[in-house]
């Protein structure tokens, strides 16, 4: 970027953009313990995306998260979804039933926490891939935010 | 004046404190014109009305309201921003009055319904009755997650919660198939000039 008077943003920005992910992922796997979950953080890991994009530009953005990658995550994490759905017809359960992931016996707890487990991690893909893809494509549109834009 | 009491002033407080914000701030969004204010009020309204539902006693909600409302939404909406003009036209006539009046009854029908709605935090209500308490009482034997939330709308709700995603899912798509050729075009040029600096460097070496 031209001229020196984002200098702040930038310094603050590169400390703050970890910690924002790192707590992305905290929402994410405490999401059984506190409030959260696997939507919350998929948007706060986007909110990264676009907070680095909108300060460094999108040009490296691209670079680091490629639009194909953003898209394909969030296939992914509809598809994993889905897939704990289907697991459970193998099993012979209900579609998303998940005490009938492991054939457990009743009071078993181990499905019902993995199928937890893995749509949220579904949920988490395809909300963050489908964040990232829309910012893409609005912001594909002009190649950098100008200074008089703001 | 008990504590109980005080409590309940400093709640009732901090609620019309609250709400009057939100008034001030939605007034403010109306009467602006420059695109960026009214972005960065929607986004101040949404991180109000998060700390409202803090005091609530809804986290949840709130969370999700400070990361999608505070969060994203002001992220997007700035994008959006860049490709449109700076400043909304004003409206003439009817286009004022209109909205005005659609506004003020749904609020009085709203505040019309808000006469049968039980007291907040009541224990006879029926959502705190009937299918509430069972939730509570069998979350723990049945799923062992502390966090009846997560509980609800990953295992009990979990296929309520696969179409939400597959929405998100679907706006994403939508999205990319009408607004993305400018994405391609724009990861198309980051490739290729990836690939010039790449020959570039390899000229450099010959």
């Amino acid at each position: 970027m031209k001229g020196d008077h984002h200098v702040i943003l930038r310094v603050v920005a590169k400390a703050l953009i970890p910690i924002i992910a790192l707590y992305g992922f905290y929402v994410h796997f405490h999401g059984e313990y506190s409030p959260g979950g696997g939507f919350q953080a998929g948007v706060i890991l986007a909110v990264c995306v676009i907070l680095y994009s909108l300060i460094f530009g999108i040009a490296p953005t691209m670079r680091a998260i490629t639009p194909g990658f953003a898209r394909f995550i969030a296939g992914l994490g509809f598809i994993i979804y889905v897939g704990v759905g289907f697991w459970a017809l193998a099993m012979g359960g209900n579609f998303l039933d998940y005490d009938a992931l492991f054939r457990e016996p009743p009071g078993g707890h181990l499905g019902q926490h993995t199928g937890i487990i893995i749509i949220e991690i579904g949920v988490l893909f395809a909300v963050a891939g489908s964040m990232v893809t829309i910012f893409y494509a609005f912001a594909g549109r002009v190649s950098e935010i100008r200074d008089e834009d703001w | 004046m008990t504590g109980f009491e005080g409590a309940t002033l400093a709640i009732d407080l901090l609620n019309i404190t609250l709400l009057t914000i939100l008034f001030v701030v939605a007034i403010a969004i109306a009467r602006l014109r420059s695109l960026f204010a009214i972005v960065m009020l929607s986004g101040i309204y949404s991180l109000v009305s998060a700390t409202w539902f803090v005091a609530l006693d809804a986290v949840d909600v709130a969370f999700t309201e400070a990361a999608v409302g505070a969060g994203i939404s002001t992220a997007l909406f700035l994008a959006a921003m860049v490709l449109t003009s700076r400043t909304a036209k004003a409206e003439k006539g009817a286009a004022r009055i209109v909205p005005l009046l659609v506004v003020i009854a749904t609020g009085a029908i709203l505040i019309y319904a808000t006469i049968d709605l039980p007291g907040f935090g009541d224990a006879t209500s029926p959502a705190n009755t009937g299918v509430g308490v069972e939730f509570i009482e069998r979350t723990y034997p049945e799923i062992a997650i502390p966090n009846i939330v997560t509980a609800v709308l990953a295992s009990y709700r979990g296929f309520d919660t696969l179409g939400e995603v597959g929405v998100v899912f679907a706006a994403g798509l939508a999205v990319s198939l009408l607004l993305g050729f400018g994405e391609r075009s724009l990861g198309a040029s980051v490739r290729e000039e990836d690939r010039l600096t790449a020959l570039k460097k390899d000229e450099e070496k010959s």
